[in-house]
């Protein structure tokens, strides 16, 4: 067999390591700037700055930018060497290099603007969906055909992990992202109510398995044993590991949903599945850590090593605590606190953040031929970093705890012992000691931009690395000019995944619409679809973002139903396009905001939206002065009327003729209301649509049916 | 039916369960993992080869150069 020459491509691998890099420091500091937000509210400057707005922004930074990136590096730089092959296309490679930017440049303007689906972590409205669906059949055709065309028989377990990756995320994406456009920046999720929160966190979970797990995995597998030179602990553990996690995570979902609307038989199925997912998550750590048996004394010396044994760790603390969270009774405590919080981010910054530290260290000198400019300031990256973490997870875990406790706090008569303001202000000092925390993993990171800088300045990079090696027997060669359809008809799985994706897409166009739309029938016949003016002022809920603070969705504990009433049920929520439900309490519950003891007067909304600190002292809680001077755009209501009627809304015949005049005599009536208040505005303001909405919310299932 | 988006999910997660069920039995039938031992020690090696002298730097704009032959 004659040996092959070749050459790896590098620039690709330079490429994402730079953008990895760039997004990270501005992902982190993003984090950092809305982690201070809730210490200094007052650094909620402009609409484009307010925290409803930026949260979403630094999530999506860092999940899809910083970690997105950091993906594509390992992938572009172990997929080649343990095929044996360069990348497929260069031309797919820069595509997708570029085309991923693009869409990170995108989400970074459209989300400060206030364009958002308003789906946690799918924020990205429908232009950029589809931009990212373009990029991810990018990605996969170009690993596909490096895979397809390796000189290397056996798939090395990595690559198994960045075959799951790529495949599930893709179906995940696609079904989440099921939107109807109403115009060029606004859709409506297809679904509504609990079956929007249970695609959303189907979803979402399978983000955090798919996106920011099994990747990181397949790069721990490839990476680890690279800078330790010692193969992994058992290749026989990580082949199990592989499946058996791929199998489990995808049925973790509903874990996310405990004792809301969902139904309790779909709950315990979530329940279940995430307390098996312990078992192969703990024995890739266990692979991991063993790979290093006998080779400790390495870590001590190697702060490559040091990097990627604490990301492994934080991986093996983040997947003990996700099933104990999944339990019923734990998520009962944890559920809506800053709990969570410090979980994602044990997980973000521990696993996510170390390990693609310890592989930039490692690969940026290789590529450029080169020896990594400061060892020492390596080594105060890491306590920085490990540090940082720290100082982050404590105060949030103390603060998560404390603040369930209090709400759930009753005096000896029985009363509810703290208001929610009072828990509020309590948590301040967890607020800043964690951004100290953040603080100091974010100077770490400038710490290492500076030394690889530094790095790449003192080597040249190795564009296009030579290496050889004898091509596969038997390999199917295609013929000049065939028809381009043969050489996948040879290909059983390539063939298998294609079809798969093609089917997804097909079945779900076809489905989707037939099965939601019927289902939409309201089982509570006294919930009756928005007015105009609400469902315009729903939509600017979902504008700033109000879901990153308040949830939506009372649970059946007494300890909710005396603060915020009734306990939420399914049927109120069946034309709620996106749902609303939210995952964490900074502020209180909305969900009767509208009705009970809860209700408050126009006035007060009016001055609370002016200055949230002037009607509840202390609340940290953006001022939304703007919305008193911008008018409410109804040049949408009729297009808005017209699709929601498309996703079953049942507005009757005309409506939409009439929609803005009803509209314009509802925000009439609020503003007479205001006058006696003594608060003069005009009707079209947005404010009104808002507070018209606020008014709403939760008040359906009170009235009488007639 | 309140819940019909489960049948879409449920359907959806099979199909990717299915899927990777039928690539482990390709993978398992056609010996992927019939050395479980080997593959952890051969990916440690990359023969690199000589270093840099011949490699082509990024000053070279030759896009699209035929690297494989």
């Amino acid at each position: 067999m004659q040996v092959e020459k070749f050459y790896y491509d590098n620039k690709t691998v330079r490429n994402f390591a730079y953008a990895t890099m760039l997004w990270g420091c501005v992902g982190m500091l993003a984090g950092l700037w809305v982690a201070l937000q809730l210490v200094f509210p007052s650094m909620n400057v402009t609409q484009y700055g307010s925290f409803g707005r930026l949260r979403p922004l630094h999530t999506n930074a860092v999940i899809f930018a910083f970690v997105g990136n950091g993906i594509f590096m390992g992938v572009y730089y172990s997929l080649q060497r343990l095929c044996k092959a360069r990348m497929y296309s260069d031309r797919l490679s820069k595509i997708h290099f570029w085309g991923w930017q693009l869409i990170i440049v995108a989400a970074a303007i459209s989300l400060p603007l206030g364009m958002t689906s308003g789906k946690e972590y799918a924020e990205l409205e429908w232009p950029i969906d589809i931009a990212i669906t373009v990029m991810w059949v990018v990605f996969g055709w170009n690993m596909f055909g490096t895979i397809i065309k390796r000189r290397e028989r056996h798939l090395y377990v990595a690559i198994w992990f960045y075959i799951a990756t790529f495949v599930t995320v893709a179906v995940l994406h696609i079904v989440n992202s099921f939107e109807l456009p109403v115009t060029l920046f606004k859709s409506y999720s297809w679904y509504a109510g609990v079956q929007d929160a249970l695609v959303q966190w189907w979803y979402g979970h399978n983000a955090v398995a798919f996106f920011l797990t099994t990747p990181y995995l397949g790069m721990m597998y490839y990476f680890l044993p690279k800078a330790a030179n010692r193969p992994v602990y058992s290749y026989r553990l990580s082949i199990i590991h592989f499946w058996a996690l791929i199998f489990l995570y995808i049925w973790a979902g509903p874990h996310h949903l405990l004792y809301t609307s969902l139904p309790n038989w779909a709950q315990s199925l979530g329940v279940v599945f995430s307390f098996m997912l312990i078992f192969p998550s703990w024995g890739g750590m266990i692979n991991g850590l063993l790979t290093l048996r006998g080779a400790w004394d390495k870590v001590r010396d190697d702060v490559i090593l040091k990097f990627m044994v604490v990301a492994v760790t934080a991986y093996g603390m983040a997947t003990f605590e996700g099933p104990m969270l999944s339990l019923k009774s734990v998520s009962a405590i944890s559920h809506y606190t800053d709990w969570i919080i410090a979980h994602v981010h044990v997980g973000a910054l521990g696993w996510n953040g170390m390990l693609t530290f310890g592989v930039l260290y490692w690969l940026i000198p290789r590529i450029f031929k080169t020896d990594l400019y400061s060892k020492k300031l390596a080594n105060n990256h890491f306590w920085l970093g490990t540090l940082g973490i720290l100082f982050y997870a404590v105060p949030m875990y103390w603060a998560g705890f404390t603040q369930s406790s209090m709400w759930k706090q009753f005096t000896e008569s029985g009363q509810l012992k703290y208001s929610f303001l009072e828990t509020v202000t309590y948590m301040k000092p967890f607020y800043a000691m964690r951004s100290f925390g953040g603080s100091l993993y974010i100077i770490g990171v400038f710490i290492m931009v500076y030394n690889l800088v530094k790095t790449v300045k003192s080597g040249k990079l190795v564009a296009n690395e030579e290496a050889e090696a004898a091509p596969l027997e038997k390999i199917a060669v295609a013929h000049k000019g065939e028809h381009w359809h043969r050489w996948i008809e040879r290909r059983p799985i390539q063939l298998m995944v294609l079809s798969l994706i093609v089917i997804l897409i097909g079945g779900a166009i076809e489905l989707i619409p037939t099965f939601l739309i019927k289902s939409n029938v309201p089982t509570i016949s006294s919930v009756t679809p928005y007015t105009a003016l609400e469902l315009q002022g729903r939509d600017l809920y979902v504008r700033e973002g109000c879901y990153t603070c308040h949830s939506q969705m009372i649970r059946p504990f007494r300890s909710e139903t005396e603060r915020y009433g009734e306990y939420s049920k399914a049927g109120e929520f069946v034309y709620d396009h996106p749902f609303q439900w939210g995952s964490k309490r900074t502020g209180p519950d909305l969900a009767r905001e509208g009705s009970g003891n809860l209700k408050k007067t126009n006035g007060w909304h009016f001055r609370h939206f002016r200055e949230p600190s002037s009607m509840s002292e202390g609340s940290v809680m953006p001022a939304y002065a703007f919305m008193l001077e911008q008018n409410l755009d109804t040049s949408t209501t009729v297009a808005k009327i017209n699709a929601m009627r498309t996703l079953g809304v049942p507005y009757a015949k005309g409506f939409e003729k009439t929609a803005n005049a009803t509209l314009m005599e509802q925000a009439t009536g609020i503003t007479e209301n205001l006058k006696t208040d003594s608060i003069h505005i005009a009707p079209t303001k947005e404010v009104i649509a808002l507070i018209a909405y606020l008014q709403r919310m939760g008040t359906d299932i009170g009235k009488t049916n007639k | 039916m309140p819940l019909s988006v489960l049948f879409i999910l449920l359907g959806v997660s099979l199909v990717v369960a299915g899927a990777f069920l039928v690539a482990f039995l390709w993978s398992a039938s056609t010996g992927q993992f019939d050395d479980d031992y080997t593959p952890s020690v051969r990916m440690l090696f990359d023969n690199e080869l000589k270093p840099s002298t011949k490699s082509k730097n990024d000053k070279t704009k030759h896009a699209g150069r035929k690297i494989l032959l």
